[in-house]
């Protein structure tokens, strides 16, 4: 015993009238370092302590700035100066989208910092250990009873006189609570291996059982209608065929339309060599040509191909395609190049079909020639 | 507590006589006011006319489903204001008398009167077998047939009890509320439909009954909050303290934030949705000088009293909670003109007709209260939780 500091004494009251009563008797006694414990709110309480006002709610008030100011701020940059987008013909800066997720920011960070500052203020955290816990005083003030403890801390606390103060009260179970100095200031630890184990199996069971209940228990599909269709989809399976597999391979010995095999992957300059544009510059080819440039290839390329991409900078511009090497590679190579993909140009030949391709190489000359015309063109 | 230590402060229940001679004169004003201005501006009147028999019902039903609350939720802290907001709720008979001119001047008021042009096809052809008056009359009758059938059930029980001191009356309110909780859901949203939506019959928005409720329940709260500081400062209601204004300043403040709430969200959903036919009620609204009109609805029903209510202090000084009271009252009253008037004219305008319409009401409250505090003790005396309220600490 002879390590333990004296921590308060405690006495218990059968009703909240009586603690209330034994409330206001201590504080006008000139007791300042005392508290009460009751097993639910008890109103009139803060008048009978002589409590003054909580300061919380101030910090509520700025945790709720907090959360107001940097939701509008984020969304704010966001919205116009990071990621602008046109959404519905309204302006960027559409500060009526903002307020609720904003509001929501406000609320949430007042109330949980606001919990947060209280453990960090009052109950002193890291440090999760309490004299009280672990007494009988406790279990009773939890439970059915009514509890003061009056502080050692207190600067005219003398056990005598407190305990005749608190019998003449009618409190029951008078009794000291003791505590070890070493045990509340220095021997926990946030970091102490057996509260990360039990914080992560905590967190491992929550999100397990919030992941077993929701997406397996209570799952409820949303509306089907346009997912669940009788149909075939790629890359799934299907019972309508023998070896149960939906896609179907070609036929053996044939060629789907539009397929022809491309011999020379990975070889452009072969390509180049041996290809020939078997489209001649008709208005109808051209046409053609224009708008699939202007659907796959402008994104990139710029309008007029001069490289200046219509993407603000979110992926590496392309070289112009105005430059004499491009201008004297023939037909072949550039279809190569639309074919295999070139640097961080991925392949098209998936999004444009071969004539397709074509067409746009013969939309690409006109394009080259209108920027670098010839002596006879201005005639 | 024992029944004597009522008896002292009640001997001092009658209103001084020349709060009485104050109503009379105030009232007796602002029906000659209501005349003279139906003289000179007949169409212009009658809008004024939908904002105060809407100004009024507000009080009335507010204070009727104050009363309802306080039996539903058993609440302790309100039942010595709790005949207070029975006078009040003694509006009740007296609203629809207010709508009567309104009921004369139907032409100029609402354009679904018109039944040629409600045959025409589209959205008002649909509406038709709602918006046409002899439905619309039935509708304002049932609705304050009601209304009055519970006022009466309950002031009749609550005086009761002032003699009987029966428990089992407050057990009867208490099942009544019950049933009055959705009856006033539904009747206050058809009153607000009614009489202010119904003035753009193209126009709907399906917030817009819990809009109306939420002015409704504020101006009420507010409206007691007066006069129970005034009266407990004139030494009517002994005993009550800052604990008690507490909750009505939380009232207020809670209803501050709700009414922003609501009113937001019927903003937010149309601005979003974007639809021709549901932006154009708010376009008309933020043009004309409508929009500063917008804007200082903004600040004065919402900014001002959101601040002056905030901190706890605020929520229990007299002074405070009497200044925001009134404050709110004007709001509610700027809340309803700006419901209303636009489609009088698209154009911000003014007139002295506007300003003294309210003069009525505040003749009719004073003369309610004189009248009752006469004939009824200012508290429940007969009330179970009587005593505990009293006691009531926060």
């Amino acid at each position: 015993m002879d390590t333990q500091s004296l921590y308060a004494l405690t006495a218990l009251f059968d009703t909240p009238d009586d603690v209330v009563h034994a409330a206001d008797t201590v504080a006008s006694a000139g007791y300042t370092k005392f508290d009460v414990n009751t097993p639910y709110p008890v109103h009139g309480m803060d008048r009978a302590m002589k409590l003054k006002p909580s300061r919380l709610g101030f910090f509520a008030l700025a945790f709720g700035l907090l959360g107001a100011f940097s939701a509008v701020g984020f969304i704010s940059w966001v919205a116009v100066v990071d990621y602008p987008l046109v959404i519905g013909g309204k302006p960027f800066w559409s500060w009526p989208a903002f307020v609720p997720v904003s509001f929501e920011l406000t609320v949430l960070l007042a109330s949980v910092l606001s919990v947060v500052a209280m453990i960090v203020i009052y109950f002193k955290f890291p440090n999760n250990s309490h004299p009280l816990h672990d007494t009988p005083y406790m279990r009773h003030v939890s439970s059915d009873k009514f509890g003061i403890c009056v502080l050692a801390t207190d600067p005219q606390f003398e056990e005598a006189t407190v305990r005749k103060l608190l019998a003449s009260l009618n409190g029951k179970d008078i009794a000291p609570v003791y505590y070890v100095f070493d045990d509340i200031n220095h021997g926990q630890s946030l970091f102490d291996p057996k509260f990360i184990a039990v914080l992560v199996l905590t967190a491992a069971v929550v999100s397990g059982a919030t992941y077993v209940t929701f997406n397996k228990l209570l799952f409820i599909e949303p509306f089907t209608w346009m997912s669940d269709q009788p149909k075939l989809k790629a890359q799934k399976p299907s019972s309508l065929f023998n070896n149960g597999i939906g896609m179907r391979g070609a036929v053996p010995g044939t060629v789907a339309r539009g397929s022809l095999p491309y011999a020379f992957a990975g070889k452009p300059d072969t390509a180049a060599a041996y290809l020939v544009n078997p489209l001649v510059p008709t208005e109808e080819v051209m046409k053609r040509g224009r708008e699939k440039y202007l659907t796959f290839c402008s994104p990139c390329h710029g309008n007029v191909a001069r490289g200046d991409s219509r993407l603000r900078g979110q992926f590496p511009n392309p070289p112009t395609l105005h430059s004499d090497k491009v201008r004297n590679w023939p037909d072949a190579r550039i279809y190569a190049v639309i074919t295999d993909g070139q640097n961080v140009m991925p392949s098209y030949a998936s999004q444009i079909p071969r004539d397709d391709r074509w067409a746009i190489i013969q939309y690409v000359r006109v394009l080259q020639r209108s920027q670098n015309p010839k002596e006879s063109d201005l005639k | 507590m024992t029944d004597a230590s009522f008896a002292t402060p009640l001997v001092k229940k009658e209103l001084p006589g020349s709060v009485q001679r104050l109503a009379w004169i105030l009232l007796a004003a602002g029906v000659v006011v209501i005349a003279a201005a139906y003289m000179v501006d007949v169409r212009r009147s009658a809008f004024n006319n939908i904002v105060l028999f809407l100004f009024v019902t507000s009080l009335a039903g507010g204070s009727l489903l104050l009363i309802a609350i306080e039996y539903m939720s058993g609440a302790v802290w309100s039942v010595p204001m709790r005949r207070v907001v029975e006078f009040i709720a003694g509006l009740t008979p007296l609203a629809p008398l207010v709508a009567l001119p309104c009921l004369l001047t139907m032409h100029d008021l609402y354009t679904w009167t018109n039944t040629e042009a409600m045959a025409g096809g589209g959205a008002l052809h649909a509406k038709q077998p709602y918006l046409n008056l002899q439905f619309f009359v039935i509708r304002f009758v049932v609705v304050f047939l009601a209304w009055n059938l519970f006022y009466w059930l309950y002031t009749r029980n609550s005086l009761k009890q002032d003699t009987t001191r029966d428990p089992a009356l407050t057990t009867f309110n208490i099942r009544m509320s019950a049933v009055f909780l959705p009856v006033f859901a539904l009747t206050v949203t058809v009153t607000a439909i009614d009489w202010a939506m119904s003035l753009e019959p193209h126009w709907y928005s399906t917030i817009y009954g819990v809009y109306y409720f939420a002015g409704t329940f504020l101006a009420a709260v507010a409206c007691a909050t007066y006069i129970i500081v005034r009266l407990n400062e004139a030494g009517y209601l002994p005993g009550l303290r800052r604990d008690h204004y507490y909750s009505l300043g939380a009232l207020m403040f809670a209803f501050v934030n709700f009414w922003a709430y609501i009113a937001f969200s019927q903003f937010l959903l149309i601005w979003y949705a974007n639809l021709p036919e549901e932006t154009f009620w708010f376009m008309t609204r933020w043009k004309g000088g409508w929009e500063y009109f917008s804007i200082g609805l903004i600040i004065v029903h919402f900014a001002v009293p959101y601040f002056a209510l905030l901190s706890q202090d605020s929520k229990m000084d007299p002074r405070r909670l009497k200044f925001m009271a009134l404050w709110i009252l004007v709001a509610h009253l700027m809340d309803l003109y700006w419901l209303v008037m636009p489609t009088y004219s698209p154009t911000l305008t003014f007139a002295w007709i506007d300003l003294f319409f309210p003069l009525i009401v505040v003749g009719a409250v004073m003369l309610l209260l004189t009248v009752k505090m006469r004939r009824h003790p200012v508290m429940p005396i007969g009330d179970p939780k009587l005593a505990r309220g009293m006691d009531f600490h926060l």
